[in-house]
């Protein structure tokens, strides 16, 4: 294998990061912004790829400021992005508990629960407009949970000690999103979104290197086209079905961006991945999806695990004393609400250690015993009733009568296209928003954080960071009868083509799920060198076998769902190899990426931050076969390097 | 577990669909709905078949996107349950199980089990929205809501436009799924400036999409995998009665 080169920081990766005060930044640097004369703005056409929180918040936004908008997405309605799924809630420092909170506290508490991997200034603009979107979501009608007296009401989250998360019952992300997709559809109602449901992006189209247009498969008639437009913004979400089994959505994918990352985006942090700790455990090979349960049980629920290793007995009957509520006892401060990457390696720890239960001893429990006995049945059933009835629906388990077991999945993923403080990536005109891009979670995400960034993203910052691309360079009318254009069209039939023409043997689902099985065993929640070595082994010789022995049935032409699944599996396998590049090449923990060869000798990440205080940004060698990897130096000017204590 | 299915297949919006029948076996209980299929799905592709498209997404019952009339009932035989969170158990071996599209003039087969919901969309952009011009809006807290009336409105928005309500329906009507956007914005204060016209153009907008009236049977309300209340269309006619009568347009 070839070892990663790096170069130092090259001139394509300026962050473009304002200077001075951190809390003047973003307006010194919005009123640098050029403007765009209103008459003149429906002279630009934006593709807004994507409409989840990011591209309807965007999209809805841009068009009513007058630009011309079109948007696509895979689901039949924009409505159905996996936004939808988000339970847990939204943060946002607006300090409405006067318990503490402050912008500069969301900002302290983002950086470090991100294990001080992320940019201060973009950190810092994203509390500083947190508080604007609480306002305009509750605007466009998202009924968020209210107090007696009407006014709003918070919970607390992991990671944190105020309580700063808004909420909608069980529900968050699906009422953020209709909020947002409500807007969206108001904007098409008076043409100035053109809406194209049922397409998804298979190519990215540069002009003289500027992004100028997509390639589409119309997912319904299977026809391929283009379209041209003046800035691309890509909004297409989180990989984590990367590794077959995660909480995502069965369509979430990493085309677009991977797409993006061949015509010379650079892909940031692609090993830094996201384990849930509380979800519901596997139950057989069957299994296509692993369904959360929301963080926000943590606030209630205690977890624990038997103190004697091996302890079948049902839980009832395991009295106080002999329960290792284990979270409690490392991390007293934080007990159950320790962040995520901790909590989920802490109950690897316990399984791996023989203390697990359930089939096969990989989960733990969480149990509600304690919180119903405090506050009653009804109480607990008022706070998350629907996440309870959901438990049992899947594992015909009464979580009011026993507790829930849970074990740790694949949720989120930090990693993402490179971009600057304008959400610009390394393209020019090709701006990245949301999950896809890489910008504010550093290592790790604190919970309710995701929403909140894919909404700052669309609603309070593409706004204006798009007038500086639009305003500030020549952009040639352009159409799509041009070369370029008919190039990628033809690059994308070619493609599409060629997972028919194999006719091997295996079909697309059963080489996704080794190679996720192979991600989760080889690039998961505990890493060492010969692992990742291992795996990426593995990986190459199953992608060899994907092309060679792939199975698709049925044909180009009109609806082919396992036709649209080839393709993404084909770029999950490039990104897993990139994933486990980026793992090998990072020699020390950091939030959830874990290397076994750097921990303390409590089994606690240790950070090197003397050589590893940098975002890895990757870039695709012009022959296509490896990677170059950059490095994005991560200066800290407010905030003290710590170690990460929860203790 | 053993199974006997039958499918409706159809090539595409055009062709004229059919049942097939086919054997599942090593189905377990612990399986979902879907997770069955997709055992089907993997062994006709071994077989050199088409597998049969449905659509799905969430598989956690929150997106809307799956559907089906498993025997005869959109979304299966559970209550306040979607396709993707029915899970075999439910049915016993050796059983024999239909499955169809949902069905309904406004929603045309596209292939298999897939059908076309744009007619929601356009519903909504016909009026579902509250007109809220980013940055504007003043601070969250400034505008109390009673809390009864939020947590009506967020019964209401818990709707997830799957459109099992007009599958039900003998008339297929969209009442509910209207009611429900209707009425979660009307409750609340921050919907009451739109109120009027929300509620003419939406139901406008809903006949002309070829949606039959309702004649309260309420099917809808049984089908709803949210369990959402057939108050919400009673709401609805009173929204636009009295929105009628107050504009003469
Ligand atoms: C179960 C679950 C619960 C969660 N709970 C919370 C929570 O409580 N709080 C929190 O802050 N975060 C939560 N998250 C994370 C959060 O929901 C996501 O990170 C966030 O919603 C992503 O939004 P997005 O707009 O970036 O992307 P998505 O909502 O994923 O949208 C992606 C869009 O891109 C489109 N798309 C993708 N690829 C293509 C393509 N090739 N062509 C065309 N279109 C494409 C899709 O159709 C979709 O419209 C949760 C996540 C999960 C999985
Ligand atoms: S797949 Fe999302 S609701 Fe069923």
């Amino acid at each position: 294998m070839s070892t990663p080169t790096a170069s130092a920081t090259n001139s394509r990766l300026d962050a473009k990061c304002p200077s001075g005060p951190l809390a003047e930044r973003w307006d010194k640097h919005r009123f640098e912004l050029k403007l765009i004369n209103p008459a003149n703005k429906r002279k630009f056409h934006v593709l807004v790829v994507g409409t989840g929180l990011a591209g309807a918040s965007a999209a809805s936004t841009l068009a009513d400021l007058g630009y011309q908008v079109s948007a696509f997405c895979i689901q039949d309605s924009a409505r159905r992005a996996h936004s939808i799924a988000a339970q847990g809630g939204i943060n946002a420092a607006k300090n409405y508990q006067n318990d503490g909170d402050s912008v500069r506290r969301l900002f302290y508490d983002t950086i470090k629960g991100g294990d001080f991997r992320a940019r201060e200034s973009n950190v810092y603009r994203l509390a500083q407009v947190s508080g604007n979107i609480i306002d305009q979501c509750t605007a466009l009608g998202v009924p968020f949970a209210r107090e007696y007296g009407g006014l709003l009401a918070n919970r607390s989250f992991g990671g944190a000690q105020v309580s700063r998360t808004f909420y909608a019952r069980g529900q968050t992300g699906q009422q953020l999103l209709l909020g947002a997709y409500s807007a969206l559809m108001r904007q098409v109602g008076s043409g100035r979104v053109k809406m194209f449901p049922r397409h998804e992006m298979l190519d990215l189209v540069l002009v003289e290197g500027v992004a100028r247009g997509i390639v589409t498969r119309d997912l319904v008639s299977g026809e391929i086209e283009s379209f041209a437009g003046d800035a691309v913004l890509l909004c297409t979400g989180g990989y984590g079905n990367v590794f077959y089994l995660s909480t995502n959505a069965q369509n979430c994918n990493v085309t677009a961006a991977w797409r993006a990352h061949l015509r010379g985006a650079y892909f940031a942090n692609p090993c830094f991945t996201q384990i849930h700790p509380t979800c519901i455990p596997v139950s057989g090979d069957h299994q296509s999806k692993l369904t959360l349960m929301s963080e926000s049980l943590r606030n209630d629920g205690r977890v624990w695990v038997p103190k004697a290793q091996g302890d079948q007995r049902p839980p009832g009957q395991i009295p106080e004393a002999e329960r290792d509520y284990y979270l409690e006892r490392r991390y007293p401060s934080f007990g159950n609400l320790a962040p995520r990457d901790i909590a989920s390696r802490a109950a690897k720890e316990r399984c791996d250690a023989g203390f697990g239960v359930g089939a096969g001893g990989r989960a733990v429990f969480l149990d509600f015993g304690d919180a119903i006995q405090r506050d009653g049945v009804e109480a607990i059933r008022a706070r998350y009733g629907n996440l309870f009835e959901m438990y049992e629906r899947i594992t015909a388990e009464d979580p009011y009568q026993q507790p829930m077991r849970i074990s740790p999945a694949v949720h989120y993923t930090m990693g993402g296209l490179w971009v600057d403080y304008n959400l610009e990536s390394t393209v020019p005109g090709l701006f990245v928003l949301g999950e896809a891009n890489f910008s504010d979670h550093g290592a790790n995400r604190l919970g309710a954080s995701a929403l909140m960034q894919g909404l700052a993203d669309g609603y309070f910052i593409i706004p204006y960071t798009l007038g500086g691309h639009l305003a500030g360079r020549k952009l040639p009318k352009v159409d799509s009868s041009r070369a370029e254009f008919r190039e990628a069209v033809e690059a994308a039939r070619e493609r599409t083509r060629r997972w028919l023409s194999i006719r091997g043997k295996r079909s697309v689902r059963s080489f996704h799920r080794e190679l996720g099985l192979t991600m989760w065993d080889h690039c998961g929640m505990a890493r060492t060198r010969d692992g990742l070595l291992a795996g990426l082994a593995k990986v190459t010789a199953l992608k060899d076998e994907f092309h060679r022995d792939l199975c698709v049935q049925g044909t180009s032409e009109g609806l082919n769902q396992s036709l649209e699944h080839a393709g993404r599996v084909a770029d999950f396998f490039e990104l897993g190899e990139l994933m486990i590049r980026d793992a090998l090449q990072r020699e020390e923990s950091c939030g959830g990426h874990f290397r076994e060869e750097h921990q303390t000798k409590d089994g606690e990440a240790r950070r090197d931050d003397a050589n590893f205080c940098y975002v890895a940004a990757w870039e695709r060698d012009s022959a296509g076969t490896g990677w170059q990897m950059h490095r994005e130096a991560l200066n800290f000017e407010n905030v003290q390097l710590a170690t990460r204590s929860y203790a | 577990m053993h199974l006997t299915l039958h499918i409706w297949r159809q090539q595409n919006a055009t062709s004229a669909g059919g049942f097939e029948t086919y054997r599942v076996d090593d189905v377990l209980p612990e399986m979902s709905f879907l997770e069955m299929l997709d055992v089907l799905n993997e062994r006709l592709t071994r077989e050199g078949r088409e597998p049969v498209a449905f659509d799905h997404d969430c598989r956690e019952g929150i997106c809307g996107m799956c559907s089906l009339v498993i025997n005869g009932a959109p979304h299966g035989p559970d209550r306040a349950t979607t396709t993707c969170q029915l899970h075999m158990r439910r049915f016993h071996d050796g059983e024999t199980i239909y499955i169809e599209p949902f069905r309904a003039t406004a929603f045309p087969v596209l292939k298999d089990l897939v059908v076309d919901r744009s007619a929601f969309d356009r519903i909504l952009a016909a009026g579902g929205f509250i007109t809220a011009r980013t940055g504007s809006p003043p601070d969250a807290n400034s505008v109390p809501v009673p809390k009864v009336d939020a947590d009506l409105a967020m019964d209401a928005a818990a709707c997830i436009g799957c459109g099992a309500c007009v599958a039900a329906c003998k008339n297929a009507a969209a009442m509910l799924f209207v009611g429900a956007k209707v009425s979660h914005l009307a409750l609340l204060p921050q919907g009451k400036p739109e109120r009027r016209r929300r509620a003419l153009q939406m139901v406008q907008q809903m006949d002309a999409e070829g949606f039959g009236g309702c004649t309260n049977e309420r099917e809808c309300e049984a089908a709803c995998p949210k369990g959402i209340s057939v108050a919400n269309i009673a709401r609805l006619n009173r929204e636009y009665l009295w929105a009628s009568l107050a504009d003469p347009e």
